[in-house]
């Protein structure tokens, strides 16, 4: 295929960071913000110009340096890595704003807050994320695939232990090596797939796979090692501590973005690559433990005292939908696209909402110095705005219309009953009933309960765009439920679903 | 039995004795030294399944990928190392963050 100038701008949401990451650390102090928010808008830009160019020409392909695929690095994006591109773009905007208030507080910082350089430690490490995660999303092959993962974990490792706490360390040390083990699995898996098939390439290892107890393997050692790494119940252990331990921003980050990371890989593997004889046994298992997750992590949220470790439950919960897809999408079938597509949709709202709640629970705690849950009330008359955004991402999470998470369950639901999976549709409901019984205990907290200003306690005062920055994320997964239809039909182009590419006239 | 398949035997036990080694270690130390020789092991597999007939030069890509591979054990085992480092040497007190 010839490379045409165009094609470039698939490398740009990963390099503007990446180059932006490098300057940031070795200029440092100040520098680091400035470059920080100044690289935001370009990596927005062109993001916008690869789902563009997707909507208008269809699936793009890009080989760096002009090197085929065999031996050179291709780029590959089709509606799927735009809607991740797109939502890591979202969330990672908003974030960077919010953590220019959250860092700058840190110079002054009292009361166990971040200490006096965390912000120029910030901006670095969450530059490498995002460029690890526009990398992950627009890797063509399955070997470039476990580079950026290592690349995110190894940036999200350095930013859990910005507090520099012995709980952060610890917790991230456990984190590390639960995602070593991920990693290591699933790079078995790569090696197995190419000592038979001699090649990396997603496209043609669609094509030319066969079913052979390699594949087989391959198969059992990457769905483990990428489970490990998107928590899936029972291996879930390392993400509560660490999720709740880093800083705010980062805590948004990892739950909102980078288990999605991990979840991506499987999602292509599993529709793109591997047969469906060969998957259709082992559909049960992760849709079981996905079920299991939802029940499991909305208790464990029903019970935590800490704001934090609540959303960090959430999330375990929150993952378990995710998984369901492998039990409910098959392969071929019209409800097949439905489920694939509503499971992705409810991907990026979770995203949209958990990523505010985690900022919002991060304001809480650099005001109040504390996130218990019973100490709420006399925080909650002190941010408004805050406690709004909790509101409004809340109803994004529960999944009340008109939400994208709604719209995604709904579907679900629809697929799974017509399937006939009664199992997985009551879980389905029950989760979101669950759901809503933890965040009303925080919602309750807030609203309902008189609150007692404790005129003994200092506050510390929070520059405004840390409040709008959140509230601005938790809308957004408010509106996205609007949005579901064109999203659904990017997430058409290029899907395993969708008929084969036909190169078509931009209108 | 052919050096290929001897030499991917050694890497599935290395692999196997390494994932087993990081569930079952208690000490940290032993299980960063665990995952090390997973790696290595997996690394040991990629490269045996390079040469896929004996009288056939062995195919370069899968050595290319292993350096890589070691690159990014090497990075990750020093981030390992240093939070172990941290836990061990400085165990003050500090505020909860």
């Amino acid at each position: 295929m010839p490379v045409t100038h165009a094609d470039a701008c698939l490398v740009w949401p990963i390099v503007a960071p990446l180059a932006t990451a490098l300057a940031a650390f070795v200029l440092g102090g100040r520098w680091s913000t400035r470059l920080g928010v100044a690289v935001v808008p370009i990596v927005v830009a062109a993001t916008a110009v690869v789902t563009w160019r997707v909507w208008h020409h269809g699936p793009q392909t890009y080989s760096l340096g002009n090197w085929p695929a065999p031996l050179g690095i291709e780029l590959h994006a089709d509606g799927l890595s735009c809607a991740m591109l797109l939502m890591s773009a979202c969330i990672g905007a908003v974030v960077s704003v919010y953590s220019v208030g959250y860092f700058e507080g840190s110079t002054t910082a009292s009361r166990g807050q971040p200490q006096k350089d965390t912000g120029a430690q910030f901006w670095p490490l969450w530059l490498m994320l995002w460029s690890a995660l526009h990398a992950l999303f627009l890797s063509a092959d399955i070997f470039n695939l476990y580079v950026t993962l290592e690349l995110l974990t190894l940036a999200a490792i350095g930013l859990v232990v910005l507090t520099g706490t012995r709980a952060a360390v610890e917790a991230a040390l456990r984190y590390l090596l639960a995602a070593l083990a991920g990693s290591l699995l699933y790079l078995a898996g790569v090696a197995l797939m190419y000592g038979a098939h001699g090649t990396l390439d997603i496209a043609s290892l669609g094509r030319s796979v066969t079913a052979d107890a390699s594949l087989q393997a391959a198969l059992l050692l990457m769905m483990v090692g990428l489970m490990l790494k998107t928590a899936l119940f029972p291996l879930h252990f390392w993400l509560p501590p660490a999720h709740g331990s880093a800083p705010a921003p980062v805590s948004a980050l990892l739950s909102g973005l980078v288990v999605k990371g991990s979840f991506y890989i499987l999602l292509r593997l599993w529709f793109d690559v591997f047969p469906q004889e060969f998957t259709r046994p082992l559909t049960l298992l992760p849709a079981v433990l996905g079920a299991a997750a939802i029940l499991w992590g909305s208790m464990q949220a029903l019970v935590a005292d800490r704001l934090k470790m609540l959303v960090a439950y959430s999330t375990v919960a929150q993952l378990g939908y995710l998984f369901l897809v492998f039990g409910l999408a098959r392969p071929g079938s019209d409800t097949g696209f439905a489920a694939w597509s509503a499971v992705v949709l409810f991907a990026l709202s979770h995203a949209c909402a958990k990523g505010a709640l985690f900022l919002a629970a991060g304001t809480i705690l650099h005001v109040a110095g504390h996130d218990r849950i019973r100490d709420l009330p006399a925080v909650s008359r002190r941010l408004p705005t805050t406690f709004f955004a909790i509101g409004v991402a809340s109803v994004g999470l529960m999944g009340l219309p008109p939400t994208a998470a709604f719209v995604a369950k709904w579907t679900l639901l629809r697929v799974a009953l017509g399937g006939g999976h009664i199992g997985l549709a009551v879980v389905i409901v029950l989760g979101g009933l669950l759901a809503a019984a933890y965040l009303f205990r925080v919602l309750a907290a807030a609203f309902t309960q008189p609150g007692v200003v404790d005129t003994n306690v200092s506050y510390r005062k929070v520059p405004r765009w840390m409040e709008y920055s959140t509230l601005g994320l938790a809308l957004v997964s408010l509106l996205l439920g609007l949005a579901s239809y064109p999203v659904i039909e990017l997430l058409r182009i290029g899907s395993p679903w969708s008929p084969p590419i036909v190169q078509e006239a931009a209108p | 039995m052919t050096p290929t398949l001897n030499y991917a035997l050694t890497g599935v036990v290395l692999f196997s004795v390494g994932l087993s080694g990081l569930f079952f270690c208690a000490h940290l130390l032993r299980k960063i030294l665990s995952v090390n020789m997973a790696g290595s092991g997996v690394f040991l597999v990629f490269v045996a399944l390079a040469r896929r007939q004996p009288d056939v030069p062995p195919d370069p890509v899968p050595q290319a990928l292993v350096l890589t591979g070691i690159v990014v054990a090497v990075s990750a085992t020093a981030v390992a190392l240093a939070l172990f480092r941290r836990l061990t040497h400085e165990p003050a007190e500090e505020p909860h963050g």
